[in-house]
């Protein structure tokens, strides 16, 4: 048994570890910690105390044991890719990488299922599963490089989730070892488990919950054709129309993507798409199915676009164009990188109806900040992402990036939207959950935290913030859909 | 008096149960009484707070308050070319939009389209503390916050009154067709698996009694080249819908009460077994139902669904001596009862509706 001592911290547990997991890849030396200081929000670094790499799923519960009994802080880690800092190590913790458990454990056709280790690519699945006529729906634009546990911990979306889901629509159970060791199942092999629905709460989680150790997900039959309207719009305004447009006439698209002037122009450099560099709005329109299916959609797709006013429509002719359409908005990212020394990406939801205010109000926002922003836009469901362009050795530039964010997410909340649609709040939004959420509201995401983890170890001071950092952080919780200017017009 | 007066007074009324620890029986329409544990507690009413808060069909999300008839809230997206693609069973016209969400059954399309739970996208929620609470939102798309609504659904009422829902819409299905085939039941299993592994625009399945049903739903031309891929006796129109809908009801004969009907929720491929009694099955494989004229031995039933991958649960029953749901692992379990003394730390919600324990 353990004596009732005070916590022994951080050496206690490398020694502990060096003598009872003498297996385990442990990395202590600063230079060797250094790749993990920080993740895709590079602008948020710190050094961990250790990282910690397990090969299997008993040796991450033999390091999270040690872990819990020491009363070090943990921090999961994927792919490190994610945009909001979620990640990011403690310098008091230790990152438990769950890359090296990289296997597809068993894919099974018949029921459409797949059994995968949380440090599996996403796009790997797809790439496994391929020859039975299947692959794993949800497609964040990071999909070489990002892993299913990652995908799994921010309930990452991508360009087809309107019509195919989130992480949480194809995700069936996520085995989840708790900080103490226990090893439990979240979800089933059945299309529901018994008791509260805790699997539609790890998912999201931002491994503040448990850690997952092997994921089932559900996987999709490929559809026999698709294909991918282009559309101009010289007006963001008709631009968005043509959206509600479509989901009017009772179509789901596929994908419904909006790029404006500036982003279309920044990756058009960088692709050679082929987009209207004219163009005030490009929305790209996918259709899948089988061919006739395709055909038929596809032909009143271009109905709305003509009647909704786009200056040009162009459908691809084969795999080679449509592949080439998207290629553009998939690259929007590391095209903006090149145009500028750095970009912030803000990742908020809105109603769709509120589209072409909340551009405008951006485009204003940029004189007054003096920044540039190219939109990109998961129009189909609503989901922002502004880039505002920056460079980071101007002094005060970073700073007034982080203001402009933070007006954007605001307008987000005041229209009736949210902070995060698909990037999480990690470190970066935590002042923001302040503004979103009352003080009952996050009292109850604290207890839910403690309902899995107790001691708060896991990933402690992401994602959800106490009530203290709030009334710091001093901002008033904004209602939505109770808005800052009720006399303006709406559009 | 307005819906949004009576929150106040049901306030009130949380506040003054946690006080005394005397419990109280969330009430919608009353058509799922028969569903879970025990019933505990003074009835409380929330039918009166209902009406549709917003609905704007191009965004595709509909908002209503908790004692909204489903009825209402389906006809008017019907309407509007929409639907509630779970298709959730009703149970009887007084079925509300709470009751739905609070119970989590889903019908027919589930295994197509989705769950109840795949489509709660925000809740408002009084809580055990009487606590007036928002999670989630009327956007497609939230990771701020841990996802609360999702939680909220299917947990029986036993963490808080579910007042406002906010759920995604889909448009209906331009075309629809169902279709007959005779077959034994490991046979249906087999092809509806395989089926459902091809890009076929499927949207519900039944199998009884030698024969399986198929539904079609999509494009127009989706619609016709499936279903001469497929074949099968077709039947076209109203009837079809009708064999759907009273599914969706249960008012087929298959579900007259016996002794107990058992919900099997499996791995889809299970083979079928013979567990001693009637069976009916749906989703895919994926939901297989027993009714028994004489109680099962639980134990088995419970057991065989977890080797396949589920759980079972007893849906209706004369007796519910043998528990409802199936059993929480140890460490599960202690995760529900602190959840639950975090949203209802006097446990007068719904006490033990759903397991005895809380
Ligand atoms: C260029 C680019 C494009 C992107 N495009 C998209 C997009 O289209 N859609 C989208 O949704 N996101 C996108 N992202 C964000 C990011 O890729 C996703 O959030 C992704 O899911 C993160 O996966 P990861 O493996 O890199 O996780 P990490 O960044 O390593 O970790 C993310 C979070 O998950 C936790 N975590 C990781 N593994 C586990 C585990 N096994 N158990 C418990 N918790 C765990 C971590 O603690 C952290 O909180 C993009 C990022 C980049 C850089």
């Amino acid at each position: 048994m353990r004596s009732s001592t005070a916590p022994a911290g951080l050496d206690q547990l490398v020694a502990d570890c060096q003598v009872q997991l003498p297996d385990l890849s442990l990395l202590v030396g600063t230079e060797e910690v250094k790749p993990y200081e920080c993740d895709g929000l590079s602008c948020y670094r710190a050094l961990p105390g250790a990282v910690l790499l397990p090969e299997d799923e008993a040796e991450a519960v033999a390091a999270l044991r040690l872990c819990s009994a020491a009363g070090v802080p943990v921090v999961a880690r994927g792919a490190g890719t994610g945009l909001s800092g979620g990640a990011m190590p403690l310098p008091e913790g230790v990152v438990l990488s769950m890359a090296r458990l990289n296997r597809v454990l068993d894919i099974d056709p018949p029921s459409r299922t797949a059994l995968v280790q949380p440090g599996v690519r996403n796009l790997a699945i797809s790439e496994a599963v391929a020859d039975a006529g299947l692959y794993y729906a949800p497609d964040p634009s990071s999909q070489i490089a990002c892993t299913i546990g990652g995908n799994v911990a921010e309930n990452s979306g991508g360009v087809h989730c309107l019509k195919y889901g989130l992480t949480v629509h194809n995700v069936l159970k996520v085995r989840t070892i708790l900080i103490d060791g226990t090893v439990v199942d979240v979800g089933a092999d059945a299309p529901d488990a018994a008791g509260y629905d805790l699997l539609a709460l790890m998912i999201g989680s931002e491994g503040l919950l448990g850690v997952a150790s092997e994921i089932t997900v559900k996987l999709t039959p490929k559809p026999l054709a698709a294909q991918c309207a282009m559309a101009a719009f010289d007006d963001l305004g008709k631009a968005g129309a043509a959206v509600g447009g479509i989901i009017a006439a009772g179509i789901i698209p596929a994908g419904l993507e909006m790029m404006d002037k500036a982003a279309t122009r920044a990756v058009e450099d960088f692709v050679h798409a082929g987009y209207n560099l004219d163009a005030e709005a490009i929305l790209l329109v996918e259709s899948d199915g089988t061919p006739e299916e395709v055909a038929e959609e596809m032909a009143r797709i271009k109905a709305v676009l003509d009647t909704a006013g786009a200056v040009e429509v162009r459908i691809s002719s084969n795999e080679a164009e449509r592949l080439r359409f998207w290629a553009g908005r998939k690259a929007a990212f590391p095209a903006v990188g090149r145009i500028s020394p750095d970009y912030y990406c803000i990742d908020g939801t809105i109603p769709r109806r509120a589209l072409p205010r909340v551009l405008h109000s951006i485009e204003a926002m940029t004189v007054e900040f003096g920044l540039r922003c190219a939109n990109v836009f998961h129009a189909g469901d609503g989901n922002l992402h502004p880039l505002i362009l920056f460079d980071a050795n101007i002094p005060g530039e970073l700073e007034r990036t982080e203001a402009f964010a933070a007006r954007i997410l605001e307008l987000c909340i005041e229209v009736g939207g949210t902070i995060t649609g698909e990037h999480g709040v990690g470190v970066e939004k935590i002042n923001q959950m302040c503004m979103q959420f009352g003080t009952a509201e996050l009292t109850r995401f604290l207890g839910i935290k403690a309902a899995f983890d107790p001691a708060g170890l896991l990933n402690p001071g992401k994602a959800i913030p106490t009530l203290h950092r709030c009334a710091e952080f001093g901002r008033m919780h904004v209602h939505s859909g109770q808005e800052k200017f009720p006399e303006l017009p709406r559009f | 008096m307005s819906a949004e007066a009576l929150i106040p007074q049901w306030q009130e009324r949380v506040r003054n149960a946690q006080i005394t620890g005397r419990p109280l029986r969330i009430r919608g329409g009353g058509t799922k009484d028969f569903y879970g544990e025990r019933l505990e507690g003074e009835v409380f009413d929330v039918s009166a707070h209902a009406g549709i808060v917003d609905y704007d069909p191009t965004e595709l999300v509909i908002t209503a308050r908790g004692g909204t008839r489903l009825a209402e809230i389906e006809a008017t997206m019907q309407e509007a070319g929409q639907m509630l693609a779970f298709e959730p069973p009703l149970f009887g016209e007084a079925a509300t939009l709470g009751g739905c969400v609070a119970s989590g059954l889903s019908g027919p399309r589930r295994p197509y389209a989705g769950a109840v739970r795949d489509f709660v996208l925000g809740v408002r929620v009084l809580d055990g503390k009487g606590d007036d609470l928002h999670f989630g939102g009327r956007v497609m798309k939230n990771v701020a916050g841990f996802d609360v609504s999702r939680l909220m659904t299917g947990a029986l009422g036993t963490l808080g009154v579910l007042l406002e829902v906010s759920l995604k819409c889909l448009p209906r299905p331009k075309a629809e067709t169902t279709l007959v085939f005779e077959m034994s039941a490991p046979e249906a299993v087999r092809r509806i698996n395989e089926w459902a592994g091809l890009p076929l625009p499927l949207s519900a399945s039944s199998w009884h009694e030698e024969r399986l049903h198929v539904r079609l739903s999509g494009a127009e031309a989706a619609v016709v080249a499936a279903k001469n891929k497929l074949g099968g006796q077709e039947i076209a129109g109203p009837e079809g819908e009708t064999w759907w809908r009273d599914l969706r009801e249960q008012r087929m004969a298959f579900f007259a009460t016996a002794s107990q009907l058992w919900r099997l929720s499996v791995k889809p491929t299970a083979p079928y077994a013979d567990l001693g009694t009637f069976q009916m099955m749906e989703w895919g494989g994926a939901l297989r139902w027993l009714n028994a004229a004489s109680a099962l031995d639980s134990e088995t039933v419970r057991e065989w669904a977890h080797d396949h991958g589920g759980h079972a649960t007893l849906f209706r029953a004369a007796s519910r001596h043998a528990g409802v749901f199936q059993p929480l692992q140890p460490a599960l379990l202690d995760i529900h009862r602190r959840l639950k003394s975090t949203f209802d730390p006097a446990g007068i919600l719904n006490r033990g509706r759903m397991y005895p324990e809380f």
